[in-house]
């Protein structure tokens, strides 16, 4: 599904990804965590297209498409989502208004008539169980005045809407207590099926608990040195990172 | 320099000369005529810089695109379909170049309420006229108020008398028909609301053609407990140069909202004068600048709290497209014994290019030292994260500027109260907009 071949990516004249090589299939979770600093939100960033960072080699291909190409609009219509680490304030644009023309731009990509208003309420009714979410919220200005975790509830809620191929969850954890990152987790576990992935970048083995990985993988200095199974991650939480960094010197 | 000064005095002493011709010593509004003239040639029309217009040359403008000492050319069309905003019940007054077409007008009131051209109700209503015409907008505070007061042509008269709810909004059509030739036209309305009653007026302006120059004063004196809401849509698809005044007077606990929407011109300068004089006021100022192109729309707002318990807000919002110019300055006097009064103020800007500009300026001269002031004002582009959020869900760049544009706009148009008029505005905003959402 995505396949990452020697991504290289800098912001400004800081080189951050220094060869960056994964591949994801469907049904797969892929977690990815790292020390601060390490390139994890920059590899989220860059996936999702955001401008500010320059790729400066390496090829990415999502779903048999040069994923490079599109701009970030593409990559959303063709099934790539990315849950924010710091979701927006939009003051004037309604959550429900705002995923009703992205899911009807996103329909309209894949050839598929628009939603009337009544279907889609339906199906935002339906979607809004999955996060607990309460449609007073959505009434609202997109996340204008939300807690840290209704804001994070609000990105799986999208997500959950727009039904992507491949979620990037970048830091959804962080900040959040036990009882969000529970709904927040189940929220995901549910939409997970054999055709869709997700990638769960995180600073806390604890996230990986409700969202099982099938693959860890420690990104350090813009690249990935070591990977591994779900025992990877409690292995970390235990002792830290500095013995990653002490093998990746004395390699 | 010194040729800038000799030419800025040839133009006003043209227009002066062409108002003296038009003097009518037999008219009943004689002496205010002849007063006002005399202070428009004292004045004289603001030089290049002149603070109150330090980023408007419009006395400059004039000079280079008008001809004073020529007639407007009559117009033979009269039908306002085009310009009309569709299902509204309203008494229509329809001015073409500045006159008042009794054919394309309909006015239905009858009975309580009086809805007059002003010229007719000179000579039908001269008492209660006179009473109020003049008193309140200040000939001697700026040349363009002495160039209207002493030149007007025309112009709407409506009286509601105490107690009475007009039902019907009020619409003036301000038509310009420059095809033939350059338009002038000097037009005076005169509001008066009675105690405890209620009307809305709505001012709407258009042009055809090339060079064409308005000078607008209303005068709207509003009593006590009374609800007067007034609003104006500037949109021509002429190039047109535009000086407008709204005075407004305010008695106790009297309610009144102003909406000004400017979507297109050449030149548009409104100033925009509240006096509350009373306790328990309420006084909106809300206002929409949309410029593209070369537009240059100049919002001066002044509110003068002069007794205690009042409040004022005031939100004016801009989206400054092309090479487009906004300017705004927002005045606020509480004077000394107006103990207890709240005033705000904000004006938000967006600049769409580097071309496009804005000048923001606010101006609070408090006297009293019990109040609750503010003001607030921001310029900026538009947030480039939240166009990625809105992207990165699938939206295109350019409907996720639209839903951000439209989403800011939406701000003033929200208070908007008349449903009809909501509607029109919401269709006119979003076409703008291209909104597509």
């Amino acid at each position: 599904m995505l396949t990452i071949k020697n991504l290289q990516a800098k912001i400004g004249d800081k080189q951050i990804l220094n060869g960056i090589n994964l591949e994801v299939k469907p049904g797969e979770v892929h977690a990815i965590m790292g020390p601060n600093g390490s390139g994890k939100s920059t590899l989220a960033s860059v996936l999702a297209g955001r401008e500010e960072y320059e790729v400066t080699g390496g090829e990415v291909e999502f779903l048999g498409k040069d994923l490079l190409e599109l701009e970030p609009e593409e990559r959303a219509r063709e099934g790539m989502f990315l849950a924010f680490q710091y979701p927006v304030e939009i003051p004037g644009v309604s959550t429900i208004n705002f995923m009703k023309t992205a899911v009807n731009q996103i329909r309209e990509h894949r050839g598929q008539p628009a939603l009337d208003a009544v279907s889609f309420l339906g199906l935002m009714r339906e979607k809004m169980k999955l996060v607990e979410i309460d449609q007073s919220l959505l009434n609202r200005s997109l996340n204008e005045g939300f807690s840290g975790g209704e804001k994070k509830r609000n990105e799986i809620f999208q997500m959950a809407m727009l039904e992507p191929k491949l979620a990037i969850l970048d830091e959804t954890d962080s900040g959040l207590d036990i009882d969000a990152l529970k709904i927040v987790s189940n929220g995901v576990n549910k939409l997970r099926n054999k055709s869709n992935a997700v990638i769960v970048v995180t600073h806390y083995q604890r996230l990986l608990d409700y969202i099982v990985p099938d693959f860890v993988h420690v990104l350090y200095k813009g690249k990935i040195v070591k990977s591994g199974t779900k025992e990877l991650a409690l292995e970390l939480e235990a002792k830290g990172y500095d013995w990653i960094k002490d093998e990746v010197s004395v390699a | 320099m010194m040729s800038v000064a000799v030419s800025e005095k040839n133009i006003t002493t043209e227009i002066a000369s062409g108002i003296e011709k038009s003097l009518n010593a037999a008219s009943s509004d004689h002496a205010l005529r002849k007063e006002a003239l005399e202070s428009f040639r004292n004045l004289g029309l603001p030089p290049n810089k002149a603070e109150e217009y330090k980023f408007t040359p419009i006395t400059r403008s004039l000079e280079k695109n008008f001809n004073f000492a020529t007639q407007n050319p009559v117009s033979k069309n009269t039908d306002v379909s085009a310009y009309a905003i569709p299902g509204v019940e309203a008494d229509v007054l329809v001015f073409i170049n500045g006159v008042y077409s009794k054919e394309a007008s309909s006015i239905k009131s009858t009975g309580a309420v009086t809805v007059l051209p002003l010229q007719e109700a000179l000579n039908t209503k001269k008492e209660i006229v006179l009473k109020h015409l003049g008193k309140h907008a200040d000939t001697k505070a700026d040349a363009f108020i002495a160039w209207n007061t002493a030149a007007f042509k025309d112009g709407v008269f409506i009286h509601v008398p105490d107690n009475t709810v007009a039902e019907k909004p009020v619409i003036l059509y301000h038509i310009h028909d420059a095809a033939q030739g350059q338009v002038v036209s000097i037009n005076r309305n005169l509001i008066v609301v009675g105690k405890s009653s209620e009307l809305t007026v709505l001012e709407k302006f258009d042009s055809t053609g090339s060079a064409n120059f308005s000078n607008t004063v209303t005068e709207a004196v509003v009593a006590e407990n009374a609800g007067f809401n007034l609003y104006s849509i500037q949109n021509d698809n002429g190039p047109r140069y535009q000086f407008g005044l709204t005075q407004i007077y305010q008695t106790n606990f009297s309610r009144v909202n102003t909406y000004t929407f400017t979507l297109s011109g050449k030149l548009v300068r409104n100033n925009l004068q509240f006096v509350l004089d009373g306790e328990g006021i309420e006084s909106h100022m809300y206002g929409l600048y949309l410029l593209a192109n070369d537009t240059l729309a100049d919002n001066h707002t002044v509110v003068d709290h002069r007794k205690p318990n009042s409040f004022s807000n005031e939100m004016y919002k801009g989206i400054m497209d092309g090479s487009s110019k906004g300017v705004f300055n927002g005045k606020i006097y509480v004077r000394p014994n107006a103990q207890k009064t709240n005033a705000f103020q904000a004006n938000r800007n967006i600049l769409l290019t580097d071309k496009a500009t804005v000048n923001t300026k606010p101006q609070l001269e408090i006297w009293a030292d019990d109040v609750k002031c503010s003001h607030g004002c921001t310029t900026g582009q538009l947030d480039e994260e939240a166009l990625f959020y809105l992207q990165a869900r699938g939206i295109s760049k350019e409907t996720a500027q639209a839903m951000m544009l439209y989403a800011f706009a939406g701000e003033v148009l929200d208070n908007v109260k008349h449903p009809v008029i909501k509607e029109y505005l919401d269709n006119v905003i979003s076409e703008r907009l291209h909104k597509n959402f």
